[in-house]
């Protein structure tokens, strides 16, 4: 302070001012928990895996996407999306097409010949998967990863389960699941075919096995009791779907009735169609909004020239092929009544689609299991009351879609790894929930999304070829790129750029960034202006 | 009259965040580059969430790129002055002068000149001041170095009063603002409809080569502006918004937000204007109504008492929808 008035001051020196001692708040840096990642069954950290396709790293995105799920390919088909359900960006213009960019992902996969790397060393360990579905192979695919050598036992001649034997061909092609499924068997995991195991335990004793997990999926029709002819063609929807993979095909007739309101009702339909039949029915008891299956299915088998009866049970049918359908009416609580009005339909034959049982003979004798409603009870770490035996996927209590197989699988990969190392899997802390209301989108542009290109009707109702194509690499770059990343820093530069003080420190790309504490004064632009809300608002001395 | 540098089609931030990872080096904001001059740095006392803070470094560090760091600014007296040079300290990493408060365009005048006597012609001038400095006690000398056509930059960070000295009216306080000299009391609360000065119009009307409207909210806008101005010798004139939380009684966190609702009420609109004639403006991208900008500023408290003054709301409304028309701001 000896320097004479009104002369040059130093470069620097306000530096000597720690503005930080104002700060009454402090922003800190947060991951929150983005909607989609959220609302996926099999646990995909969806906005992680965008990240990197953004960039244009598909194999880096295929990678981060397969760290959870080894089937993006067959998800991209078959799976439902709920994340694009909960996608923040629907409330901007449209949500994001994470499911096609996934297809892109793993059909990118399938081209380059991109392979799992194998575990980093070896448990010793054995684990036995009883079910080669969607749960089955997830959980063989982590158990592998592991470190554990893995055994899968299955009834079926083939791979797949339901993936398979459930889902026709012109949404699942078969050599899309056939190089999936032999990407995981590449892992090292055995595979045994046609092999229905019976008796579970005494299948592990000889095997030297030191746990299992049961997925054997819900196979068995269930049945309604119509009256109905000697002649009558009547058959269920799981045996006709999975004739559908033999040499011969089903011969089904020119008019075709379906009984059911379930995507399986909907699938038969429209395999149906595509095997010849000029009238393909759905009879439905309850309305298009009480429909179990979901709506886009139903649009696009409206299309394709399905019909759908709604509010209607069938009461019989006869020789000749003349079903008796009764129209039904809504009560006060919405469940269906029946009128009393009668009226007939033609029908070659007639597929009941009205769900399925599991066949949980393999069970017999275990002692401790929980079984209700035909399901086996499981605890959060998806193990049975007998110690060292797990299940998911159809046979367990949930909602019956390959993506929450494939998370079942994973959960219980998880639970099983621990189980063997004589530990307890402790999931980490879930972030808290990047709502809409967190981020700030006046920094994202309007870009609606790329759909899909679809096959054009005539040619699909003619042929088992698949119905929605793919997106190129330049569209599924553009969907990518349409991710808010919710919650997660993408490093927009925006707290760097807008902060009065100086107060934000860039780390570099792929860093983030660190707030200068001896100088921000806590004023929260850079909270306001984070497109992203991956910055939150602590009071000064509270703990993060 | 066409729109404004055209911005990247990015479909994620589009080009209006600071930054992306995903733009190419030389697309990126002067502001996203780690080595940025920072020319008011760090330490210097302006309030929490001060607009002006930011415009300063905003403009600064994007006229230092253009000008390849020769640059001189001269600073009239006002906040800007005062809370970034308080004795001994300085918190300016470029040559800064501070002048009077009225003479800023005149001393910046006189530093060009020395420029040109010197034979550093490479060496460029910002004059830069608040709209105090600017409007009203520095006027006569802007009006002279715009006349004569000196090659000046003059910057006007516009908070709409006289902060520092505790929120008096200036010529650049709008309508109904609630300021220490135009208290919200009487019968027409706030500061006076049909007063006021619009200074880029003015600038305009000297035919100088460029004159610019610009924002704190609208970054890529605000340093295209400055390398333009940059690169045209002459007398050229920026006017950028810069809300003040002290003297708006807003949120320190809402300064850009405030700042950006200006623009998209239509109230503040963003153009470019070459000797004498508007070439550009920038669009609106989601019209909202004067209420969204006017009710989180309690200087504007008075006008949302219970019953609401709609009829004064009404005229600001007015305001924004003859600027829309006039500078084409809805496309």
């Amino acid at each position: 302070m000896d320097k004479p008035y009104a002369i040059t001051l130093d470069v620097g020196s306000s530096l000597a001012n720690k503005t930080g001692a104002w700060r009454t708040n402090r922003p800190i840096y947060v991951d929150r928990l983005p909607p989609c990642n959220q609302g996926c069954p099999a646990g995909e950290n969806i906005q992680g895996w965008l990240y990197h396709a953004e960039s244009g790293d598909y194999e880096a995105a295929w990678r981060k996407l397969t760290e959870d799920n080894p089937l993006p390919a067959i998800m991209g088909r078959v799976c439902y999306h709920p994340c694009e359900t909960s996608c923040n960006r629907g409330k901007l213009d449209e949500a994001v097409g994470i499911n096609s960019v996934e297809r892109f992902l793993g059909d990118e996969a399938i081209k380059r010949g991109w392979k799992f790397a194998p575990p980093a060393r070896e448990s010793g360990k054995r684990a036995l998967v009883v079910g080669a579905g969607p749960s089955g192979l997830s959980a063989a695919y982590h158990l592998r990863r592991l470190g554990h050598r893995v055994k899968i036992v299955d009834a079926g001649p083939r791979a797949g389960g339901m993936m398979r034997f459930g889902i026709p061909q012109y949404r699942l092609p078969r050599d899309v699941l056939d190089a999936e499924v032999q990407r995981i068997l590449d892992l090292g995991v055995e595979l045994e075919l046609d092999r229905k195991v019976t008796n579970i335990l005494e299948t592990m004793n000889k095997g030297g096995f030191d746990a299992a997990f049961l997925a054997v999926g819900a196979h068995i029709a269930k049945r309604a009791y119509i009256p109905a002819g000697e002649a009558a063609h009547m058959l269920d929807a799981v045996s006709l779907l999975r004739s559908m993979e033999g040499e011969e095909k089903p011969m089904l007739g020119r008019r075709v009735v379906v009984y059911g309101g379930g995507n399986t009702a909907l699938d038969v339909a429209r395999t149906a169609k595509r095997l010849g039949a000029t009238e393909s029915i759905i009879v439905y008891r309850r309305t298009r909004e009480k429909m179990p299956a979901h709506d886009f299915e139903v649009e696009e088998a409206l299309q394709e020239g399905v019909l759908i009866k709604w509010l209607s049970t069938i009461k019989n049918m006869a020789d000749e092929g003349t079903l008796t359908v009764e129209k039904m009416a809504l009560d006060a609580k919405g469940f269906p009544q029946p009128t009393g009005e009668l009226e007939t339909l033609e029908a070659d034959s007639l597929v009941l689609a009205l769900g399925q049982d599991v066949d949980l003979s393999l069970l017999n004798g275990v002692p401790g299991l929980a079984i209700k409603d035909g399901t086996v009870e499981v605890g959060p770490n998806m193990m049975t009351g007998h110690p060292g035996i797990f299940a998911g996927g159809d046979m367990v209590p949930s909602e019956r879609t390959v993506t929450v197989g494939v998370g079942h699988g994973k959960k219980a990969a998880r639970h099983i790894d621990a189980w063997l190392r004589g530990t307890v899997y402790a999931p980490p802390p879930k972030h808290e929930l990047a709502t809409f209301d967190k981020m700030n989108p006046w920094y994202y542009s309007d870009a609606p999304k790329t759909v899909r290109p679809m096959l054009e009707l005539a040619r699909r109702t003619s042929t088992f070829e698949e119905v929605v194509s793919g997106l190129d690499e330049s569209n599924a770059l553009f969907e990518a790129r349409r991710c808010l990343s919710c919650g997660n820093c993408f490093e927009c530069d925006n707290c760097y750029g807008v902060c009065p003080d100086n107060a934000v420190i860039k780390l570099g790309p792929g860093k983030r960034f660190e707030f200068n504490y001896d100088y921000c004064k806590g004023c929260g632009i850079c909270v306001s202006e984070c497109p992203c809300g991956a910055i939150n608002m602590i009071p000064e001395g509270a703990a993060p | 009259m066409d729109t404004l540098e055209q911005p990247v089609k990015f479909y994620q931030t589009g080009t209006f965040t600071v930054g992306n990872r995903l733009l190419a080096a030389d697309q990126r904001s002067v502001q996203a580059d780690m080595h940025r001059t920072n020319s008011l740095n760090s330490g210097h006392r302006a309030c929490q969430g001060c607009g002006e803070a930011l415009g300063a470094r905003y403009a600064i560090d994007a006229a230092m790129v253009a000008t390849s760091n020769q640059l001189i600014a001269v600073n009239a007296t006002g906040c800007l002055e005062v809370f970034s040079t308080p004795y001994p300290e300085t918190s300016w990493q470029i040559p800064w002068i501070h002048s009077l408060f009225g003479n800023a365009a005149a001393v910046a005048s006189g530093v060009a000149a020395a420029q040109r006597a010197l034979g550093r012609p490479d060496v460029r001038v910002i004059a830069q001041g608040g709209d105090g400095g600017t409007t009203d006690i520095g006027f006569g000398c802007l009006s002279g170095m715009f006349e004569r056509n000196d090659d000046v930059l003059y910057i006007c960070y516009d908070n709409e009063a006289y902060m520092n000295t505790g929120v008096q009216r200036s010529s650049a306080t709008p309508p109904a603002a609630r300021t220490a000299t135009t208290p919200a009391v009487g019968p027409s609360p706030g500061n006076v409809f049909g007063t006021g000065k619009n200074v880029p119009r003015i600038a305009m009307a000297h035919r100088i080569p460029y004159v610019a409207t610009a924002s704190v909210s609208n970054l890529r806008d605000l340093e295209h502006k400055v390398r333009t101005a940059m690169e045209i010798r002459g007398a050229r004139y920026i006017h950028i918004f810069v809300p003040c939380p002290l003297g708006w009684g807003s949120a320190p966190e809402d300064t850009i937000k405030l700042a950006r609702l200006a623009v998209e009420t239509g109230l503040f609109p963003l153009f470019e204007a070459r000797d004498g004639v508007v070439t550009a403006s920038s669009p609106i991208r989601h019209k909202v109504p004067v209420t969204e900008y006017l009710k989180p500023q309690k200087r504007y408290a008075h006008l949302f008492r219970n019953p609401p003054d709609l009829e004064r709301i009404a005229r600001i409304q007015m305001m924004a929808d003859h600027n829309i028309e006039e500078y084409g701001l809805v496309q």
